[in-house]
């Protein structure tokens, strides 16, 4: 095993699968020569020729579109949004024809050869037009699939199924962790399977759900709890759709409780549609109101990033509300 | 030295604008309105067999939209769109490629379909969405699409194949470079036909199609079909500058105009773009310049929007009876035959119609199949939900009960 950050996970990802696919593709703004502006394309357009990785001109709606057609001819194709908040050009191509390709036609032709990459969420000092996390938009569109990893391992993991997966997928990276998350990686393949939620550290009083950088945030929300005497179930979604619905079910009717967190506006987001199904079929389980620790209903802001995020001391507050209902 | 501009700088030092028209994109034009080839055109390489085949393309599809459309006025079927005026443009066109060169499509092209083989009875299943629809009944009417015709099935946002066709056509020439120069080592086998009106052509997807494949280089033909209008806007609130063709050229793109209604241009014209694609790897457009002969849809009424005195010029220049014309001169079609295979076509669609319309719809279980290669487990679940409810009410669903297993 070696150490790697997330973008290095994802750049050897990115590498078997070029090596293990001849006519794989990988393109997007500046992913050529220069690696992309966050390098997890880098040294690839080298080893596998400008006709294979390559820049494309500035267009989001192209990307898709030709990604669209390439991956309907039946090239494996990997297409990479420089910033998730610039992924609404190519909303179209994305909702009405990426996702609707297999069924319009009849499985006549289908695009389960494309995965798009796209970098996604805050902490970057960004501000609102480089820190949005748009899954939940995409995640009301049947047809595609939607992974966002946790650190370095599960991000070259997830990426390697989403790649081989016969479905087009929406793989979003958490780009505050690109260089932040370091841990161990093989450095061979392996895959994490999609659609399944991983339980990252077992509890019994209350179950933390999460995905992507937000699993840091309550990681550290559960420390504080346990400090206080709460154990926490943490669990990671990794697969917004499909979603894990069993394991989420189970481990709420193992704890009686659910404190969701994520960064995009609380209203509509993914959240909603988890609790949602939770008081569902835990109805009778359940001790206390599941609560949502989420992004406000405001654009993502700058100046006031710090006061805006549901950072562990929010997603601490929500535990201790649920324990004491 | 390469310019990291990309732009030939032609320095000169008086103030001056190049005009949105200047370029004057000529019309090539092969087949005068009476049939007969004009003194210094050159008719195009066309064996009989494909002629005589494109005609009956062409006849064909004449007979199957005017006989659809009546279908529709019946309430049969619930949408129909016609081709009228525009057979030549989309027949000469998929004519002139290889049966194996993907046809990404607008709607407007099911005459490019037929000529590719899709059967009389295909077509039925299609617009009468049954079981053995291809598309298993998911799509309107005259969304049509066939793999095994290399026919990518249609979708109705407007525009979205452009970009598609670019990237598909990219896919084909993949293979066709070499490694190391990353330069193309051989001809490409197969290309992309790209179809869209000069209505699509606004859209960004126009844009970014044509950008994409310049700049890439991908082997595809974008077909514009500017028939006059899109809906009730006419050409003329659609865009300013000279056409369509002007933008080829602005992005770079090898393009030629030719009228739409003449058979032998169209063929002409997209016989040598295929060989550009091929040889070069690099895209082409064609600007088809004919006119929208009939109503847009089954849902529009040209009257609203344009006079008679309009559509009767226009009705004069038919591209089909142009074409036959030619075809008699050169002796390689016989009229009384031709009446006599009419009047067989005209029965055998109505007889398709009725069988057509009797078979089933597509079974339930299609509801949930291909929205993923196989159904995540909450679809399962709704579709057994579905099912339940279904049987304890039946007679609320009475085309489906029945046949749940
Ligand atoms: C994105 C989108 N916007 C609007 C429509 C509705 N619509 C269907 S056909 C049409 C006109 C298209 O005109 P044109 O491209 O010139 O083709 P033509 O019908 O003349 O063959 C419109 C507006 C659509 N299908 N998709």
């Amino acid at each position: 095993m070696a150490q790697m950050n997330m973008l290095q996970a994802i750049n050897s990802a990115l590498d078997i699968s070029m090596s293990e696919h001849p006519n794989a593709c990988i393109f997007g703004e500046d992913v050529g020569h220069f690696g992309g502006v966050f390098r997890a394309t880098s040294g690839l357009q080298e080893r596998y020729g400008r006709h294979r990785v390559f820049n494309t001109p500035l267009t989001e709606q192209g990307i898709l579109g030709f990604a669209n057609g390439l991956a309907a001819f039946g090239a494996p194709t990997i297409a990479e949004i420089q910033f998730a908040d610039y992924i609404f050009p190519a909303f179209d191509q994305i909702v009405n024809e990426t996702a609707k390709f297999r069924y319009r036609s009849g499985n006549e032709f289908n695009v389960g050869k494309l995965t798009i990459r796209t970098p996604y969420g805050g902490g970057i000092a960004g501000g609102l037009y480089h820190s949005q996390s748009p899954e939940a938009y995409f995640a009301h569109t049947p047809g595609i699939k939607i992974v966002v990893p946790r650190n370095p391992h599960q991000a070259k993991g997830l990426l390697r199924a989403c790649i081989e997966d016969d479905n087009p997928v929406l793989f979003f990276e958490p780009k505050r962790l690109y260089r932040a998350s370091i841990g161990e990686v093989p450095e061979g393949d392996y895959r994490i399977e999609i659609g399944t939620a991983e339980i990252v550290k077992e509890g019994k009083d209350v179950t933390l759900l999460a995905w992507g950088a937000q699993m840091e945030i309550i990681e550290q929300a559960a420390g504080l709890a346990e400090k206080e005497g709460i154990s926490c179930e943490i669990i990671d979604l990794r697969s917004i759709l499909p979603w894990d619905r069993d394991t989420l079910v189970s481990s709420v009717n193992k704890t009686g409780r659910l404190v969701i967190s994520h960064e995009a506006p609380i209203t509509n987001g993914f959240g909603a549609e988890i609790a949602a199904t939770i008081q569902q079929h835990c109805f009778l389980h359940l001790e206390s109101p599941i609560l949502r620790v989420c992004g406000m209903d405001t654009p993502y802001p700058l100046a006031l990033e710090k006061e805006y995020v549901p950072d562990a001391l929010k997603v601490f507050a929500a535990i201790k509300q649920s324990v004491t209902f | 030295m390469t310019n990291p501009n990309n732009v030939s700088l032609n320095i000169h030092h008086e103030l001056s604008f190049i005009d949105g028209h200047a370029l004057n994109i000529p019309t090539l034009k092969i087949l005068s309105e009476t049939g007969d080839v004009y003194p210094g055109a050159t008719v195009p390489n066309i064996s009989q067999d494909t002629a005589l085949r494109l005609y009956r393309t062409m006849r064909f599809i004449r007979m199957l939209d005017e006989r659809m459309q009546a279908a529709q006025r019946q309430g049969r079927i619930s949408f129909y769109m016609q081709c009228l005026g525009e057979e030549a443009a989309v027949t000469a066109s998929a004519a002139a490629l290889d049966d194996d060169d993907m046809i990404m499509a607008q709607y407007r092209e099911q005459a490019a379909l037929h000529y590719r083989g899709f059967r009389l009875d295909q077509f039925m299943n299609q617009m009468f969405s049954n079981e053995l629809d291809l598309g298993k009944g998911r799509q309107m009417p005259i969304h049509y699409g066939s793999n095994e015709l290399n026919y990518m099935t249609i979708s109705s946002p407007l525009g979205t194949q452009i970009p598609q066709a670019s990237g598909h056509a990219y896919g084909q020439k993949l293979k066709h470079i070499d490694e190391k120069t990353g330069e193309l080592a051989s001809e490409i086998d197969n290309v992309t036909i790209c179809y869209f009106g000069e209505g699509a052509a606004s859209e960004g997807d126009f844009h970014a199609g044509l950008n994409m494949a310049a700049v890439l280089k991908a082997p595809v033909i974008f077909f514009a079909r500017n028939n006059g209008y899109a809906i009730s806007t006419p050409a003329d609130e659609q865009f300013a500058g000279d056409g369509i063709a002007s933008r080829g050229v602005g992005y770079g793109i090898k393009t030629i105009r030719v009228d739409g209604a003449d058979a032998l241009a169209v063929f002409a014209a997209t016989q040598a773009a295929r060989d550009i694609c091929v040889k070069t790897g690099e895209p082409v457009l064609i600007e088809s310049i004919a006119y929208r002969l009939g109503a847009h849809s089954t849902s529009d009424d040209p009257s609203g929007y344009r006079s008679k005195e309009e559509e009767a010029d226009h009705q004069l220049n038919c591209p089909i009876a142009r074409f036959k014309k030619w075809l008699v001169a050169q002796n390689w079609l016989d009229e009384a035959q031709d009446d006599a295979e009419k009047e067989t076509i005209r029965e055998q669609i109505l007889e398709a119609v009725k069988v057509a319309e009797k078979v089933e719809k597509p079974a339930l279980e299609s509801l949930i199949s291909d929205v993923y290669d196989t159904p995540i487990p909450e679809l399962s679940e709704q579709y057994e939900h579905l099912k339940a409810h279904i049987l304890a009410h039946p007679d609320a669903y009475p085309t489906t009960a029945g046949r749940i297993k």
